[in-house]
């Protein structure tokens, strides 16, 4: 087979075990997102009415991506790479094909057996969904040719010029991302007085969402047309800053950041409630990354029960704020209460971190770990319920009176804005330590511990530094939580916000402050936080899954996180041109030693 | 060099150290004039670098004392005596590995704070290692082994010491360059810096410095010059011997 469809010039033949591998597992992922119950759940939201709706997205691009993947030609040095051709394109029609072989024995067993039982999933309405309600005749045909034809799209991408494949690919997730974001470009439209821009983009009739046939060929013929105007003026941009010397990029990132700045002031102003309420949960839950970025990122200490200091936090201002605190309630202002936070912080931060100062790794983890379920149960406890209410928690928290302006979470704006004051301080106090002595001694600490102490670093200090700064920064976050939702209970610290903050930490970038703004506004904007919504509110049962197969690939394919920094991308640029001195230098040393023998 | 006048910079009275309840170090007592390259001889486990690191204060004797330019150092902690001018190079170089050769220098002189003193000492080490400028932005852990041991000694050198401790220097090295280290360490040597390193290679150690001990089991067991180690029948078959073989 491969004798006779491979391209007489090509030197290594197509690989069909591979491409045969990459079908297999293709299948799998289709009957498996199908039995997860993505397709169905998702399948009221509509993003181009009547043909598209997120369920069907999810099935539809696997078997691009993997009819892709499969002919990837692998290009190894010294190796002559194979001449892609007629061969490859059979190869992704074949992935494809054996994709929609996986989705027409799911739909047969569909029809035959019932499963139910333990796959809840296994049900009609996906059996229904999968045969778009006109029986197994006219669905299995469909999946065939629907995946066969992604299949080979995916392997014909491989032959077109990379610049098409930019184009295409700009378009694609361009239409997806107006789609699937309508209610922010609603909330945004509105603030700006485009509401006719809107309602001639979205199909907007009797609730249903998503956009319109017509209008989304016309924003697909504008994305492409842009990337034509602009003439990769972006593209060399973005280059030339990340060529340019140190001290441009410094300004450009300075002004950049200007921009984001004024944008983060100005633009709530304008915004509707619903993308405000985003923005405050992105802020508190930002807040809380930036400070367990400096305990994890920075001084290297993996701190799982995190959501300890948060609820401190959040208790303490409850007890100082609240009308209804059962013990002590003295109903102070918000501002006063705010110096106990940072004290009782500071003592949380000093009391946890104490006794696990001398571990290490997986110990410290496991330690800490067991430290934020004690506070919880603490917080829950019969023992202290006279204290802080129990499960009941503490209500009627007093909204925050700045002069004219009240903090109440009915009024999402002001929350924002007190989120965001905490936020630009955590953010430069962060960007100042990071180039700081102590920052320096974090990193030296979390790099070779025992080295640090001899260069005469004290690590102890350093390490319970870490700790305050970073619990300081969580029980602010908490502060604003108790403002914002007007009370505390125990169900709010659970240990999943540790752990959700932590992804959210290792997806932006370890130790990288831009990362970690970048990873909060992905995150918990777009999937929402532990208890929190996020803009695709139809994710909530999914965002658990999502965010484990996030971590999984973060960890396997990109471990500096998203947006690596600057220093570390250069790193890696390093490591190819030092690879090539490294054999350089071999071969001087093998002359070296040759001749004298 | 050895001035009989001059005061010891660093010395041991009869220090004893345990680890937990295990006597370590044994009543050992040292003594390192301004100046001078002495070495310490011993195999394996037998409290080389524990030696060293008594001296910098990461391990506190459980009796005996530990004087630093005449004065009782034995409460002070290391930065006290990295301050005051000690400083070591680590067993197996030890560079911090995902920090660039910059921060790794930079954190050298951790306790310093005259940026312009610093940026010069830094020139200086580049003058040593013009590789080690060469290599500045780049990631220590991807640096060969030979410029490891450059960034390690450029690193211990930052904190402007006056007396250096190394670990084993040649540890890990190819022939080619342990001959070349220890070159270097006498040129340094030359250069003023009182060094006190450890080895296991003791001709080579013991070519180079002017006095020696030999630790067995964290006992002094021999205490002389250089050339009277050398001849000294007991440690050529202890120690001199064992070299050869190797
Ligand atoms: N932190 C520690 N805790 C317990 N025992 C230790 C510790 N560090 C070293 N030891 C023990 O103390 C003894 C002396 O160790 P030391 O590191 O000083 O040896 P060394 O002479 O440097 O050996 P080598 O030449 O192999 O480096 C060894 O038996 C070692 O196992
Ligand atoms: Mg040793």
């Amino acid at each position: 087979m491969t004798a006779t469809l491979a391209p007489s010039g090509s030197s290594v033949a197509l690989d069909w075990r591979r491409a045969l591998l990459w079908g297999g597992i293709c299948a799998l992922s289709l009957v498996s997102v199908s039995l997860i119950g993505l397709p169905v759940g998702m399948n009221k939201r509509i993003l181009i009415e009547p043909v598209l709706s997120l369920g069907y997205l999810f099935l539809l691009w696997i078997p691009l991506v993997f009819g892709y993947v499969a002919t990837t030609v692998v290009v190894l040095e010294g190796v002559e790479a194979r001449k892609s051709g007629v061969a490859d394109l059979l190869a992704g029609l074949t992935a494809g094909l054996m994709g929609g072989i996986g989705l027409t024995l799911l739909m047969v067993g569909l029809d035959t057996v019932n499963i139910r039982k333990p796959l809840v999933n296994w049900s009609p309405q996906l059996f229904r969904l999968l045969t778009f309600e006109r029986g197994l005749e006219f669905g299995i045909p469909v999946w065939l040719g629907i995946c066969a034809g992604l299949g080979l799209v995916g392997a014909v991408l491989h032959q077109l010029p990379a610049v098409a494949r930019r184009v295409m690919s700009w378009v694609l997730f361009g239409v997806m991302a107006v789609a699937i974001l309508e209610a922010v470009i609603d909330d945004l439209a509105e603030g700006f007085h485009l509401e006719w821009l809107t309602d001639a983009l979205y199909y907007k009739k009797g609730g249903t969402e998503g956009l319109t046939v017509t209008s989304a060929v016309v924003l697909a013929l504008v994305l492409a047309a842009l990337p034509v105007v602009t003439g990769g003026r972006v593209k060399a941009a973005v280059d030339h800053y990340r060529d340019a010397p140190s001290e441009d990029r410094r300004r450009t990132s300075l002004v950049l950041f200007g921009a984001i700045a004024v944008a983060c002031v100005g633009l709530p102003m304008i915004l509707g409630g619903i993308v405000n309420e985003l923005l405050a949960n992105v802020g508190l839950f930002l807040l809380l990354a930036l400070g367990l970025n400096i305990v994890v990122g920075l001084a290297g200490l993996l701190d799982l029960g995190y959501v300890a200091f948060f609820a401190v936090g959040g208790y303490t201002t409850s007890v100082l704020t609240s009308s209804n605190s059962p013990f002590f309630a003295p109903e102070w202002h918000f501002g006063i209460a705010l110096l106990f936070v940072v004290v009782m912080a500071a003592v949380a931060g000093l009391l946890i971190g104490a006794p696990v100062i001398r571990m290490r790794g997986d110990y410290l983890a496991i330690v800490t770990l067991g430290f934020g379920e004690i506070v919880r149960l603490l917080f829950l406890s019969d023992w202290l319920k006279p204290y802080f209410g129990g499960s009941q928690g503490i209500t009627k928290v007093n909204p925050v009176d700045i002069g004219p302006f009240k903090v109440q979470g009915s009024d999402p704006r002001s929350v924002f804005y007190l989120v965001l004051f905490f936020c630009a301080l955590a953010i430069y106090v962060s960007w100042r330590l990071q180039g700081s002595r102590l920052g320096r001694a974090w990193m030296a600490t979390r790099e070779d511990e025992q080295v640090a102490e001899a260069m005469g670093i004290n690590t102890v200090n350093a390490k319970l530094m870490a700790f305050v700064v970073g619990a300081t920064m969580a029980a602010f976050s908490g502060a604003v939580l108790a403002a914002k939702v007007g009370s505390v209970f125990p169900k709010s610290f659970e240990i999943l916000v540790s752990i959700i903050i932590l992804v959210v930490v290792i997806v932006g970038g370890m130790g990288n402050i831009a990362g970690v703004m970048v990873g909060s506004l992905v995150l918990i904007g777009i999937l929402g936080g532990p208890r929190q919504p996020g803009l695709l509110q139809e994710f909530q049962s999914y965002k658990l899954l999502i965010y484990g197969a996030l971590l999984v690939f973060m960890m396997l394919k990109r471990p500096e996180g998203l947006v690596p920094s600057a220093r570390r991308s250069r790193e890696l640029h390093q490591d190819e041109y030092l690879q090539d001195a490294w054999l350089g230098d071999e071969a001087e040393t093998e002359g070296d030693q040759g001749a004298p023998s | 060099m050895t001035s009989g006048e001059a005061s010891p910079l660093l010395e041991f009275r009869q220090v004893n150290t345990h680890y937990g309840a295990v006597h370590i170090l044994k009543d050992v007592d040292l003594s390192i004039y301004p100046g001078e390259l002495v070495c310490l001889l011993g195999g394996n486990a037998s409290g080389k670098t524990t030696t060293l690191k008594t001296l910098l204060g990461m391990v506190i004797p459980t009796s005996g004392e530990v004087l630093l330019n005449g004065e009782v150092v034995n409460g002070k902690p290391t930065s006290f005596r990295v301050e005051n001018g000690v400083t070591m190079v680590p067993e197996n170089r030890r560079l911090f590995k995902r920090l660039s050769v910059r921060e790794n220098l930079e954190l050298g002189a951790y306790l310093r704070n005259d940026r312009d003193g610093i940026e010069a000492d830094m020139e200086r080490v580049f003058g040593l290692f013009p590789r080690v400028k060469e290599r500045i932005g780049q990631k220590a852990g991807t640096l060969s082994g030979g410029e490891q041991q450059m960034v390690a000694i450029g690193r211990a050198l930052m904190s402007r010491p006056t007396v250096l401790l190394m670990d084993e220097p040649s540890m890990g090295l190819a022939p080619a360059l342990v001959q070349q280290n220890f070159e270097l360490i006498q040129q340094i040597n030359d250069d003023g810096m009182t060094v006190f390193m450890v080895e296991q290679n003791a001709n080579m150690a013991l070519s180079i410095a002017d006095r020696g001990w030999v630790l067995q089991s964290g006992a002094v067991v021999l205490d002389d010059t250089a050339e009277a180690l050398l001849a000294n029948p007991e440690m050529r078959a202890a120690y001199l011997g064992d070299d050869r073989a190797d």
